[in-house]
């Protein structure tokens, strides 16, 4: 457990450090938001419906830009391998990472989600939900992203490669995450559409540390 | 019974052996198929003659399922097992399987066009069908982004069981967003029964495709394995 | 013939769905016939420079496919 919170606190303290990384996704974020109301018209009666789905695949592409920061780094300069090599089953190193991986990128855009649910019209109902949703879709994003960025360690045009892997893999969470909004918008029952954000949050937990502790293992031989 | 075709030396010369038997067992059964498809099979009642793209876009979306299964299983028994061929296999196969995706959303396209009017709809098989291929691609961008080889295959392997995983996921959840924006006045593809007539064709043709996808498999594992030969004698010559 | 050529008034989307598909096929068949045909040769050329059949076992060793393939020879 100290090992694990270590891991965690490093990724965390060397987030802030370099504070750059983690604030260029966040402004990536803002700035494709605000884009959508200059492409489509500023039309409340047009974005407040949209909106849902515009703040969830923004995040998603977001998030994906900040994959490749999860291992990349710690591979180039040997700190992987030291983790590897601790104690630390692989499987909850890669849980801690993947916690502080959400620490510094998913929950910022939960924090700045309602300011930009604002200039985009969100029914002011939708926003509980709409952080509910948003927050179970980058915990299940931070999981699949571990995945494909260590599937990609070493490899070409390895950022590209991480957002063509995660993309497809991340649609079930897109559809249970905007319909979740979108429910609430139109002031039906979101709550299937959560049960099954939060099934598919609870299966990535128990699967995706597995698979990407099976994916560093072949990473480090 | 698969490690017994785990020698390469052995599966070469069984490759060899069975090889034209099976170009000639696909090349029949995809002609004869072709022959009921497009002449001894009647029209649909519904449907008329477009109902005839049927036999080639339905076999092909099987065999765009049956070739990522393949795959995903071939790379488990490369991973648990390290089966020297299986990799080969799996990369041999997946841009096949995504020709196969391609050639069902082409023609599931060209079959919606008369049907609902419109080239494109997001209809839940055919969305789905979309997200296989786009996993597909992801796997064959993957298998060739290392320099070196093994580390590709590897990484690639781990991408397809994920992918296994996930496929029945997405389905649900495609099928799900599927009756949340039902679209209006939309042809059952998939009547309750399926006449006898139209299954004949259906299944010759889905057999042959089978066949085919045998042989290509086969020609493109061998053509790996040589250009595998070919690499170390180059390293030696380059060391004499 | 023109009653089947035509589909029913719908040989624009009948045939190219047929079309797509062969082609498809054929375009794939025919690579890897290449590919395959491309490797023996090179296979070959090295093989009559001396490498490979002198060396086969240690090539063997090394790659771990053994045995040549002279079915299409």
């Amino acid at each position: 457990m100290r090992a694990f919170v270590a891991v965690m606190k490093r990724d965390l303290r060397l987030s802030v450090r370099q504070g750059a990384d983690a604030a260029t996704g966040l402004m990536f974020f803002i700035v494709v938001v605000a884009l959508f109301p200059l492409a489509i018209g500023p039309d409340p009666a047009i974005l407040g419906p949209i909106s849902g789905g515009v703040l969830m695949v923004t995040a998603l592409l977001a998030a994906t830009l900040s994959f490749d920061r999860l291992f990349q780094q710690d591979f180039d300069d040997g700190t992987l391998e030291q983790l590897l090599l601790s104690p630390l089953p692989v499987e909850f190193l890669v849980l801690a990472k993947c916690l502080g991986h959400w620490l510094t990128t998913g929950l910022p855009m939960i924090i700045l989600a309602p300011i930009l649910g604002l200039l985009l019209n969100l029914p002011a109902v939708a926003l509980g939900v709409m952080l509910l949703a948003l927050g179970l879709t980058t915990v299940t994003l931070s999981l699949l992203g571990a995945i494909a960025a260590a599937l990609t360690i070493g490899a070409r045009r390895g950022g590209i490669l991480v957002a063509l892997l995660v993309l497809p893999l991340a649609v079930p969470v897109l559809i249970f995450g905007v319909g979740a909004i979108d429910a609430a918008v139109s002031m039906g029952s979101s709550r299937p559409h959560l049960l099954l954000l939060g099934a598919a949050a609870a299966v990535a937990a128990a699967l995706a540390p597995w698979a990407t502790a099976a994916a560093l293992r072949q990473a480090m031989t | 019974m698969f490690h017994r075709f785990a020698n390469p030396a052995r599966f070469m010369a069984v490759a060899a052996m069975i090889l034209p038997w099976m170009t000639a067992l696909a090349a029949g059964l995809l002609l004869v198929g072709l022959y009921f498809a497009l002449l001894a099979s009647p029209a649909d009642y519904q449907q008329g003659e477009t109902v005839r793209i049927m036999y080639v876009h339905v076999p092909a979306a099987w065999m765009a399922l049956f070739v990522y299964v393949a795959m995903a299983a071939a790379s488990a028994s490369f991973l648990i097992w390290r089966h020297p061929l299986a990799d080969i296999f799996a990369q041999a196969a997946a841009p096949l399987g995504a020709a196969f995706t391609a050639a069902a959303l082409i023609t599931g396209s060209l079959w919606g066009k008369p049907m609902w009017g419109t080239w494109w709809v997001w209809d839940a098989r055919l969305t789905s069908m979309l997200i296989l291929l786009f996993l597909y691609l992801g796997y064959i961008a993957l298998s060739q982004a290392f320099d070196n080889r093994e580390r590709g295959a590897r990484a690639a392997a781990v991408l397809a069981l994920v992918g296994m995983i996930n496929v029945p996921i997405i389905k649900f959840s495609v099928d799900w967003w599927n009756t949340l924006h039902q679209p209006a006045s939309v042809i059952k593809m998939s009547g309750p029964a399926i006449d006898p007539s139209m299954l004949l064709p259906l299944l010759l043709m889905a057999a042959g495709m089978k066949a085919y996808f045998l042989v290509v498999v086969i020609l493109r594992m061998r053509a790996r394995l040589l250009s595998r030969r070919v690499q170390v004698l180059k390293l030696l010559a380059a060391e004499t | 013939m023109d009653h089947f050529l035509d589909m029913g008034g719908y040989a624009y989307f009948v045939w190219p769905a047929y079309g797509v598909v062969a082609l498809l096929l054929l375009v794939f068949a025919v690579q890897a016939w290449h590919e395959l045909r491309r490797q023996q040769a090179e296979l070959t050329a090295l093989e009559r420079l001396g490498l490979g059949r002198r060396r086969d076992r240690q090539a063997d060793r090394q790659d771990g496919s053994g045995g040549h393939d002279e079915s299409e020879a």
